[in-house]
């Protein structure tokens, strides 16, 4: 703190107590990734004897990882996950822009009726048993629009959005205007290289929503053709239902005894479906303050 | 110009002129409107089957009206208490115990002075964000099972050693530690935000004051979260009955319903897996209007007290 000046002995304490419960906090948040990870490259025998805190792999093998490639949902999870994601983070974004630039606009007669009736829908639901009804009624059940339709606008995002756009410089949309643009233009032209920043901060909400969304799937979704990931790996690590499902067939009498196998499999499936998310953690984390704080604009 | 032209005749023929005049930002509106009819504000009508007794072969205009009676069937019931005193209780020892979490994170974080160490642990906390309820959910199911990673630790500690979700009485403790572990680095990054835009005057100010750094932490530092902290908890309150029905859904079981069953996990069970669809909307319709309820309350009392609101 600016000024150089000996530390009191209490300072000293407290910046002792202070960096311990803040390694504390870190080895907490890290150590059930690297238990998981451990445990995945573990031989698997020697894992389910195993009881306590793993330091290092109990010896090494990828017996868990080679099991998972027998597993046909593997692929087909990432698959439909991919498509989830591609396909429902733009039309997201695509929408979300249009109602925040059209909401950011003023003079128009409707705009404040929209903008309460929107803002109201944050606050209030008719609740999961409707909603379920309706995209039963309108046939959109068992498609793949199931997981796109219904949450098509982040109403939270979009508003946000607005209030980044209400604060574009007026005479760049004037300007615009006077050269004969029409607002589709202004929005897409003008609007959206000066929001490039806001817009990648919604693009990561959005898509992390898709990549981690797993209930409409398992409501909307009998197919298992169309299972995104996470309905997969719920079934895997938690419903616990792989044994003697398509992979024990496979494996035919090499899954004799498969059992043990079984803490591996979760392991590497944990692994399998969440390194790709870290991978790409490096290159978002610098939108992550301006992310929350747009969060924090008030409307 | 047309605008001069205005014909004025009558609301209709105003509005009509309207939607010409901003004819591209009305074309803008048709996606999100539709959207906003079609995915909210149907259902909001379509939630009137709480009122019937809807059977989906008879449909939701031939479908018999019952008044008030789920409703009363709800209250009445033996599951009510059970589920309104366990949305109440999760959400509000969530409150208690994760609300101030990230805060003194944030305040921690701020008293250090090596930046690379600051920025590893931020680095770290922020990770468990990413990891997706299913993930975070199926790791804790398997450590605290009998032979599991946590319940092992914690036997060194004289517990006993048993798959924790199978006992009721744990099912709050994992269900609060769950979500302090995912939410905690996230949740203090706005915090943080706020801490590095402090005015440095304002510490230099408090040292020549006389302040050390304990008083600068309880008059400078806290200060300035004030408003931020407000705002939080508002949003916070206003999502109260809503929250953790993902986290619930994937952790509990029928062995620690007692504990841990909720109003939305009990409308999710009586509506789509009993297929008992008028009862299950008014219970969903309870637990919005109370929803609603407590977030108005909120606003109020705090734009009355604190001089804080959403709105």
């Amino acid at each position: 703190m600016g000024l150089l000046h000996k530390k009191t002995l209490g300072e000293k304490v407290f910046d002792f107590c202070n960096y311990s419960l803040l390694i504390l906090v870190t080895l907490i948040c890290l150590y059930p990734m690297l238990y998981v990870l451990f445990s995945s490259i573990s031989e698997p025998v020697q894992l389910m004897k195993f009881r306590g805190l793993l330091y290092k792999p109990l010896g090494f093998s990828l017996k868990g990882y080679e099991v998972l490639l027998y597993n046909p949902n593997i692929p087909i999870g990432y698959f439909n996950t991919i498509f989830y994601v591609v396909i429902g983070t733009a039309l997201n974004l695509l929408v979300t822009m249009l109602g925040a630039y059209a909401l950011s606009r003023s003079g128009y007669k409707l705009k404040k009726l929209f903008t309460i009736a929107i803002v109201f829908t944050m606050y209030f639901s008719g609740g999961m048993i409707p909603s379920f009804l309706l995209v039963r009624n309108i046939g959109l059940i068992n498609t793949r629009w199931a997981l796109i339709f219904p949450t098509l606008i982040g109403t939270w995002n979009m508003i946000v959005m607005r209030t980044v756009f209400a604060a574009v410089p007026k005479s760049l949309e004037e300007s615009a205007k006077m050269d004969g643009a029409n607002d589709f233009i202004v929005l897409f032209k003008i609007f959206v290289p000066v929001s490039k920043a806001t817009i990648a901060v919604m693009l990561l909400f959005y898509a992390v929503g898709h990549w981690n969304s797993w209930f409409n799937a398992m409501i909307y979704l009998r197919d298992r053709q169309l299972w995104p990931l996470q309905l997969f790996m719920r079934e895997i690590i938690i419903a616990n239902t792989m044994i003697g499902n398509e992979t024990g067939a496979v494996l035919g009498d090499a899954g004799e005894g498969f059992f043990y196998l079984e803490e591996v499999i979760k392991y590497a499936t944990i692994i399998v479906s969440t390194v790709p998310i870290l991978c790409i953690y490096p290159f978002i984390q610098k939108y992550f303050t301006k992310g929350v704080m747009l969060g924090s604009l008030k409307g | 110009m047309k605008g001069l032209k205005n014909p004025n005749k009558g609301y209709f023929a105003a509005l009509a002129f309207d939607i010409s005049k901003y004819k591209y930002i009305y074309l803008m509106l048709i996606p999100v409107l539709l959207y906003y009819i079609i995915f909210h504000y149907i259902p909001m009508g379509g939630a009137a089957v709480a009122f019937q007794n809807f059977k989906p072969a008879k449909g939701f205009f031939d479908s018999d009206w019952v008044g008030f009676k789920h409703f009363e069937d709800f209250l009445t019931g033996i599951y009510a208490p059970r589920v309104i005193i366990n949305t109440v209780l999760l959400n509000f020892l969530n409150l208690i115990f994760g609300f101030p979490a990230p805060i003194i994170l944030a305040l921690m974080l701020n008293e250090v002075s090596h930046n690379s160490f600051k920025k590893f642990t931020q680095t770290i906390s922020y990770m468990p964000h990413f990891i997706s309820m299913v993930v975070v959910c199926g790791m804790v199911i398997t450590f605290v099972k009998s032979d599991g990673m946590i319940t092992q630790f914690l036997t060194f500690f004289g517990m006993e050693e048993v798959n924790l979700l199978s006992k009721k009485e744990y099912f709050r403790t994992i269900f609060v530690s769950t979500t302090i572990w995912k939410t905690l680095g996230w949740a203090s990054i706005i915090y943080i935000a706020t801490l590095s835009g402090i005015d440095p005057n304002l510490y230099e100010a408090a040292t020549i004051d006389g302040a050390g750094r304990f008083k600068k932490i309880v008059h400078v530092t806290f200060p300035a979260l004030v408003p931020i902290i407000t705002i939080q908890l508002i949003l916070r309150i206003g999502r109260m009955l809503t929250q953790g029905f993902e986290q619930v859904m994937l952790l509990y079981n029928p062995l620690i319903y007692d504990t841990a069953d909720i109003i939305s996990t009990y409308v999710y069970r009586r509506g789509l897996e009993d297929m008992d669809y008028s009862f299950a909307s008014a219970v969903g319709i309870f637990n919005s209007v109370v929803n609603l309820t407590l977030l108005v309350s909120a606003n109020w009392f705090s734009r009355k007290f604190i001089k804080e609101s959403l709105w």
